[in-house]
């Protein structure tokens, strides 16, 4: 059959699976007796299995059932829980990415059999049975009703016209079995239909479905809840008709037994008669089914787990978008607001014909659309930096044995959310902020003892909304930045002099380490130390307009601090008039505006200062700073645009202010380079252009 | 550009005959996205002296160069006549050069075409890559890759 169209929807499933796998897993090697999370791991691998398989990934079908099988003998506790097996459950899971990043790009597989692996995983198996009985040695029985939540077997319940009964007659005198089967599929299912079909698929393999509940038309038309029920007429035995429905994904399971036609009829008959008899029945009969009774343990206690709410609505209510076509809507959105600003500009400039109150409060009218508009779109491409950070307490893990340092990765604010472009390309500079944290931050056990911090070391990734930044912070309770020793090699560089080294602030220090190919790592490691790091989390954070701050005291730990807008395409900016040029400023790092007298300019080592309120703010000219003509006369005032990066101020001087804007954000193209004074260009009301000023640069 | 002239035996390309200074250059037809009139250029302080700016074509930012600068001539002088030429280069984006003034289109075959060695003595940088003969006049055709580079 043609799976190709599910093919997405697999790979997203597959994904989500992988992440929640190596969360349980990593849970496990803290807490190696927690049932519920050997039992989740248990469910996903066998999801992963049953979904490869239906997608005919053999090798990854293959890898997962050996995986399964490991998770099975855990939780029946015939094998103890090592951090060997932990290693190795994780390179089981990097080897299943990497069939998934396969299957991404070319809806194969590959051909890598990870035969290590599963030579691996069957050492793991070989010891659990060399103890004890085999693997599918089935549950006893009595264990299953008694876990038995709602899934009773529907087959016994359905009621049966003449045309039935004389369809399961035939079918049994020409010397079938009957089975009777109700399959049980998952909640979060989004294409019940679909799995029907595959189920139905699986089935027919075996023989002939002589009875639907309900009605096969109804099952297309996905009218059921989440199980339904046939009869199949076969001369296999029930055990591999169970096991092949089973392992359709997203079936949660399957139950059936064999059947007379005499019993079918009985019970159906009686079932009529009396209602209360049905919930007897079924615990009376007997069903092999080996791995239905655990499983449905885990789906019990799953949704309490996980928090959430019992009664969750049926509906789905979310909808899968190309990311594309999100860019596309942002473009138009874009465009409309440009066409916007130029009605508004039409409005206030042209006299006479527009002067009339009703155009004014229709302009007005759709600014607010066209700003709400914006807003949902931009809320439609957020999304939570989760799924970025959530790799991290892994890969912290794995850091920590491959440095033989003991620490702890503590996050919060996992559901900041940021516009989607951002969050893709954050991944990597985070990542070498952390990787940055554990190899140089972090010291080794002796030092730590000596200098009285707690034996395992703690990483810190925080992150929070601040105005139209999100800041994500990555500390650590380390050694802290050793400035001295930064000092002597920027020194032995030859990046400054001894002299000029002496003058530098602490930060002009810790700038250096920001140069490319600056390393401090005295031998390079397969971690850290080929000095392309640092330099290149800048860049990259620079690029989506965000920035990067230092914080460290030596001894005590060092904190990264990154800084990045909420939205890349539209903002809301000052335009500020320079003689005869306009630039916008982003509101977002605007603190105030000031009117200060020239005679209250100070001067402290030769630049030019303003006491405000108490504050000591350092003067930018802007029109130096930007190669402006200067001015032939001083003007007794100066227009002040007071800025904030963190908790750092600076005063722009700008000659007029010209108002609030929404702005779109264009790019300068790759040909002009400007010391990255100017982030972007933007097109006026008027079809003129004005620059943007990057405030971050500027300080 | 010059391998591909060789290459291109008796193909017979377009070249756009424009003016800059005293000289007529010719410009690969197959660059050109669109020749528009001069208007206000923005600034952008810090940038390459050889960029004027940037301007807006119908919503989109272009930067515009200054091929004199570029090539070390005098100063600008914007006349009537003067034309921005919009180059489209893939993977780069457009790009706007100032021309005195836009003559005329030629079809100019390989065999009207003399290849010119890519440096010129005086320690300048050349950025033509062909002189091409049509009738009387010669035409000095530019390499636009060439004016693309950054140089000082």
């Amino acid at each position: 059959m043609d799976v190709s169209q599910y093919l997405e929807i697999f790979i997203d499933e597959t994904a989500e699976h992988i992440q929640s796998l190596s969360d349980c897993i990593m849970v496990l090697e803290k807490e190696p007796e927690n049932k519920d999370t050997i039992n989740e791991i248990f469910r996903a691998a066998h999801s992963l299995k049953g979904m490869a398989g239906t997608m005919g990934f053999k090798r990854m079908q293959h890898l997962t059932h050996d995986m399964e099988n490991v998770f099975q003998e855990v939780r029946s506790d015939k094998v103890k829980v090592t951090s060997d097996m932990i290693d190795l459950l994780f390179q089981c899971l990097d080897a299943i990415e990497a069939y998934l990043d396969n299957i991404k790009s070319t809806s194969d597989e590959g051909t890598e059999d990870n035969e290590a692996l599963i030579n691996g995983l069957n050492t793991y198996l070989a010891q659990a049975e060399g103890k004890e009985v085999p693997v599918e040695a089935p549950k006893p029985a009595a264990e299953e009703p008694k876990t038995d939540g709602g899934k009773t077997k529907k087959y016994l319940e359905i009621s049966f016209t003449d045309a039935d009964k004389n369809a399961l007659k035939e079918a049994e005198d020409a010397g079938n079995k009957l089975l009777g089967i109700t399959v049980f599929i998952q909640k979060e299912c989004l294409l019940k239909a679909a799995r029907a079909f595959l189920v139905f698929k699986a089935a027919e393999e075996f023989g002939q479905i002589v009875l639907y509940s309900p009605s096969s038309q109804d099952i297309e038309d996905e009218k059921f809840e989440y199980e339904f029920s046939f009869f199949l007429a076969t001369e296999a035995e029930l055990e591999p008709v169970l096991k092949a429905i089973k392992s359709v994904s997203e079936i949660e399971d399957a139950i059936g037994e064999q059947l007379k036609y005499e019993q079918i009829v009985a019970i159906a008959d009686k079932e009529e008669a009396d209602e209360a008899a049905k919930e007897s029945k079924p615990q009376t009969a007997v069903t092999p089914a080996a791995k239905a009774a655990p499983e449905k343990k885990e789906t019990k206690q799953a949704p309490a787990k996980g928090g959430k709410p019992v009664n969750k609505p049926v509906t789905n209510r979310t909808v899968r978008v190309d990311i594309e076509k999100l860019d596309a809507l942002m473009n138009q959105v874009s465009e409309l607001i440009i066409a916007k600003n130029s009605l508004v500009s039409i409005s206030t400039t042209e006299g006479g014909n527009f002067q009339n109150q009703s155009f004014h409060e229709q302009i007005e009218y759709l600014e607010r659309i066209t700003t709400n508009l914006h807003e949902s779109v931009m809320k439609v491409r957020m999304v939570p930096i989760e799924s970025v950070v959530n790799k991290f307490p892994r890969m912290i893990r794995d850091l920590s044995r491959k440095l033989n340092k003991k620490m702890e990765l503590y996050m919060s604010g996992e559901d900041t959310e940021l516009d989607r472009t951002v969050v893709d390309q954050i991944g990597d500079p985070l990542q070498h902020l952390l990787r940055n944290s554990a190899d140089h931050g972090l010291e080794n056990a002796e030092l730590r003892a000596e200098r009285g911090k707690p034996e395992v070391g703690s990483i810190n990734l925080n992150a929070f909304q601040e105005g139209n930044n999100v800041i994500i912070e990555v500390s650590d309770d380390g050694n802290g930045i050793d400035t001295e020793k930064v000092k002597s090699k920027a020194i032995e560089r030859g990046l400054v002099t001894p002299e000029q080294a002496e003058k530098l602030s602490q930060k002009e220090i810790i700038d250096f380490l920001f140069m490319p190919s600056f390393s401090m790592a005295k031998q390079i490691t397969d971690i850290s130390g080929r000095g392309v790091g640092l330099d290149v989390v800048k860049s990259n954070i620079e690029a989506l307009g965000g920035d990067v701050e230092v914080r460290s005291k030596l001894g005590v730990g060092t904190k990264f601090i990154v800084r990045l807008p909420l939205t890349l395409a539209i903002i809301q900016a000052l335009m500020v008039e320079i003689r005869d040029e306009k630039y916008a400023i982003a509101l977002g790092s605007i603190q105030n505006i000031e009117d200060i007298p020239v005679k209250e300019i100070r001067y402290v080592e030769a630049k030019e200062v303003i006491n405000l309120r108490g504050m000591v703010i350092p003067l930018i000219r802007l029109d130096k700073m930007l190669d402006i003509e200067p001015m032939e006369e001083e003007p007794e005032s100066l227009t002040v645009v007071v800025v904030k990066k963190g908790d750092k101020f600076a005063g722009l001087v700008v000659d007029n202010l010209m108002g609030q804007q929404e702005i779109v954000i264009k790019s300068l193209g790759k040909y002009i380079n400007n010391n990255k004074l100017i982030s972007g260009a933007t097109i006026l009301g008027d079809g003129e252009v004005a620059l943007i000023l990057d405030v971050n640069t500027l300080m | 550009m010059a391998e591909q002239l060789e290459v291109v035996e008796n193909e017979r390309k377009q070249y756009i005959v424009v003016k800059i200074g005293n000289e007529q250059y010719g410009i690969d037809i197959s660059y050109v996205d669109n020749i528009v009139r001069m208007q206000k250029i923005t600034r952008v302080p810090k940038a390459q002296a050889y960029f004027k700016g940037i301007i807006n074509l119908r919503g989109e930012i272009v930067p515009v160069m200054s091929i004199r600068t570029k090539m070390d001539l005098e100063d600008d002088v914007f006349t009537n006549a003067s034309r921005i030429i919009i180059l489209k280069i893939e993977q780069q984006g457009s790009l706007g050069i100032i021309v005195d003034e836009v003559k005329e289109v030629v079809t100019l075959g390989t065999a009207e075409i003399e290849k010119v060695a890519s440096q010129i003595k005086d320690g300048k940088e050349s950025f033509i890559n062909g002189i091409g003969k049509n009738g009387e006049e010669l035409i000095s055709l530019l390499d636009i890759h060439s004016i693309l580079e950054e140089n000082a």
